[in-house]
């Protein structure tokens, strides 16, 4: 395949003698010839939180076959998402992580700082014909850690019916958006919901208000960011969404929309099979608007990371990179974006995603924007993100202007 | 509880004496049979500690180990680096400096004092309401008394999960009933305004501890013998009078002990908080030992996490310390 190049042949011998026959029967890269198998490694372990439908089976579907291909079988066990760092720490402190280690993307370079990682250069795998923000997200020090074959992001969803009712198209800039959303808030319903909770989920969803206005979490309380956060504000205070979104996660902000309390709401493709299922409920997705017309939309990059820990035993680490190296390709990311509802991370992949599926045409347009929450900070990022949430949540609630809030959350 | 000491046998205590925790301080014994008595002393001394060590083994493997991790934790930098590599740097007082001069620990003081405070007085207030109703006897009280202990049974999950929906802003019950029955104006955010949220989460820990407060203090009440009432109105005084003169004085040990426990539990409360608001909004509900959570388990510093949980450790100490006294003293009396 044309994407194994150059980094692919600096795989040192030795670690290709220990890849056994294994090698040669991935992915269809034929060229690499790995030397005589040694045959040893027969199974591998394999640790996600996909531990909820249709996600759980997709992936055991998925890793079996790339299992297969490389000729040895799966082990996987899924956790649930809150304790899989937990569990993760456990393991790496007694030495018992598991081969192939799936991570939220947020959280690769945090335990790649820990060392509890292999840098996949070593097997000869490499990001090329990533969006960049993948790349960026699965880089720690200047070395790839993780591959990650789908993303998701989180875009403006509104209910096609009460917008059609209303004369009122999805809005595209801040302006219009606060016009929408006052003409959409009648008697119970409001015109927007959105998630300003206190967890790193509030975060995630200003993230895209902040960024599309040139504000960056290196400066929490720059005027880009307070002028994001005034927008949240004017919309809460003006009755167009509820004061309640400062205890809303995102699945709260989908019951809501579901149950028809609110006309739009900033959510991401994995509600889909839910809303899907709601009988009466038709929905359209739209990017989320931007500051002004013609700017540039940068909504911040989802989903999970492929990584391979240092477990210390070369040749199932290489076995390991040969099933994540299957895992992310071409193939398998349109068919895990096509069954869950996201969006292939190459940017070729993604394009030809946009023309099979149009539905999801308004995510695939964001993949080359995509930014990683942890591109600039790195392992520091939980603590911006702390501080964001906590200033969003600040002015939400009236304790602070926008900018004296960000400010407030900044000093800590 | 405090065993109080029996005249020791002079034949060797029988194992089972030794385990309840009798000393064998016997008076000097002659010089010719002295030297048999002190191996039998040795002997018992032996099986005294076969005995003890269990307990001591226990203690010091889930309480001391515990302990002592967490007070060398908070002088170090611990974070997800020390899970792989197994090197937590000293760092002296940093975390502790750091902890105690964010913003956020003032109001998280605060928010104890008065979530342990408000929660303490409301428990106990109507607990003792409810076990001197309960002291009269009339149909179904035995009925009602086991409904009583419903929220100690509901795991707190599950409660917070539905005081969130009855507390919810724009569709909870509450509001519905208030905007109903026309109390209210508008639509209070129970849970979502920084002026109400600590409120609510008080009177739903207030919910939460009414059953342990009404059990003990009604257990207490029992211990009243009838006859003091009885003397006490042939004295004239019934009533309130019976209350101030009898059953407040008679009580009061119990009331202690309820009362200290009842601190020691509530300032650790996390689960309720965590399951109602998480801390918000903006931090109007985090408490230390929410914020502790919050930097060891969503941050993942578990030194500065370290440290604000042993400020809470020396907290609870204090009342446990009280606690012991008081109840001595009880014992004692």
């Amino acid at each position: 395949m044309a994407r194994r190049g150059t980094v692919q042949r600096r795989t040192t011998a030795a670690a290709v003698a220990l890849l056994a026959p294994l090698a040669l029967v991935a992915c269809g890269g034929g060229d690499d010839t790995a030397a005589d198998a040694t045959g040893e490694v027969t199974s591998l372990t394999v640790q996600d939180y996909y531990n909820n439908e249709p996600d759980n089976t997709v992936y055991q579907e998925a890793l079996e076959a790339c299992g297969q291909q490389v000729g040895v079988s799966i082990e996987r066990t899924s956790v649930p998402g809150d304790s899989l760092i937990a569990k993760v720490l456990q393991q790496s402190s007694s030495r018992t992580l598991p081969d192939i280690l799936m991570l939220d993307n947020p959280d690769l370079q945090q335990i790649a700082a820990s060392g509890a990682l292999a840098p996949l250069g070593d097997f000869g795998l490499s990001a090329e014909g990533y969006a960049e923000g993948v790349v960026d997200a699965s880089t720690y020090d200047g070395e790839l850690y993780g591959l990650q074959p789908v993303t998701n992001t989180i875009a403006l969803y509104y209910n096609e019916d009460v917008l059609a009712q209303a004369g009122v198209r999805p809005p595209t800039t801040w302006e219009e958006l606060k016009t929408a959303a006052a003409a959409l808030t009648q008697g119970d319903r409001y015109g927007i919901a959105f998630s300003g909770i206190n967890t790193y989920e509030g975060t995630w969803q200003f993230l895209p208000f902040m960024w599309s206005n040139g504000g960056s979490e290196t400066e929490i309380a720059s005027p880009e960011n307070a002028e994001a956060l005034q927008l949240w504000v004017d919309l809460v205070r003006s009755g167009s969404a509820s004061e309640a979104v400062v205890g809303w996660a995102q699945a709260d902000v989908n019951d809501q929309f579901k149950a028809g309390n609110a006309a739009m709401m900033i959510n991401g493709p994995w509600q889909n099979p839910t809303l899907n299922e709601t009988a009466g409920l038709n929905y359209g997705i739209a990017p989320i608007p931007v500051p002004q017309a013609g700017d540039e939309a940068v909504a911040p990059l989802g989903g999970e990371t492929w990584t391979i820990p240092q477990t210390g035993d070369e040749a199932r680490q290489a076995a390991a990179a040969e099933v994540v190296e299957c895992l992310t390709s071409d193939e398998n990311q349109l068919a895990l974006a096509e069954k869950r509802f996201t969006v292939p991370t190459k940017t070729a992949v993604a394009e030809r995603y946009g023309q099979q599926v149009p539905e999801m045409q308004a995510f695939v347009d964001m993949v080359p924007t995509l930014r990683a929450r942890t591109g600039e900070l790195g392992e520091e990022w939980p603590e911006a993100a702390t501080k964001i949430y906590t200033g969003v949540q600040t002015a939400l609630t009236g304790g602070a202007e926008p900018l004296a809030a960000l400010q407030q959350a900044e000093n800590g | 509880m405090a065993e109080r000491r029996r005249p020791v046998a002079t034949m060797p205590a029988p194992p089972a004496a030794a385990a309840a925790g009798v000393r064998g301080d016997a008076a000097e014994p002659p010089v010719l049979v002295r030297r048999g008595r002190w191996d039998a002393r040795r002997r018992e001394r032996l099986v005294e500690l076969g005995f003890l060590a269990p307990a001591v083994v226990y203690v010091a493997l889930f309480f001391g180990y515990p302990l002592v991790k967490n007070v060398v934790m908070a002088f170090q930098e611990y974070t997800t680096r020390t899970f792989f590599t197994g090197e937590a740097p000293w760092v002296g007082l940093a975390n502790y400096t750091a902890v105690l001069g964010s913003s956020v620990f003032s109001q998280a003081v605060l928010n104890t004092a008065l979530f342990t405070v408000g929660s303490i007085a409301g428990q106990f207030v109507l607990g003792l309401l409810l076990a001197l109703l309960f002291r009269r006897r009339f149909p179904l009280s035995g009925v009602l008394r086991s409904l009583l202990l419903l929220p100690w049974l509901v795991p707190l999950i599950a409660s917070s999960a539905v005081w969130r929906w009855i507390l919810d802003q724009d569709s909870g019950v509450l509001n519905q009933f208030l905007r109903a029955t026309g109390l209210v104006d508008g639509r209070p955010g129970w849970l979502t305004s920084t002026s109400l949220a600590l409120l609510a989460v008080v009177v739903v820990n207030i919910w939460i501890g009414i059953p342990f407060n009404t059990t003990i203090l009604y257990g207490g009440l029992q211990d009243i013998p009838e006859e003091l009432y009885e003397a006490a109105a042939l004295d004239g005084a019934t009533g309130w009078r019976a209350f101030r003169h009898v059953t407040w004085p008679l009580l009061r040990p119990v009331v202690t002990v309820v009362l200290v426990l009842g601190v020691v539990y509530t300032l650790k409360v996390l689960d309720i908080i965590l399951g109602l608001t998480g801390g918000g909004p903006a931090n109007a509900t985090q408490t230390i030992a929410t914020q502790s959570y919050q930097l060891s388990f969503q941050e993942f510093d578990f030194g500065q996490g370290a440290a604000l949980g042993n400020v809470l450790i020396v907290l609870s100490l204090l009342f446990a310390v009280l606690y012991l006294r008081v109840n001595r003293r009880a014992v004692d009396e």
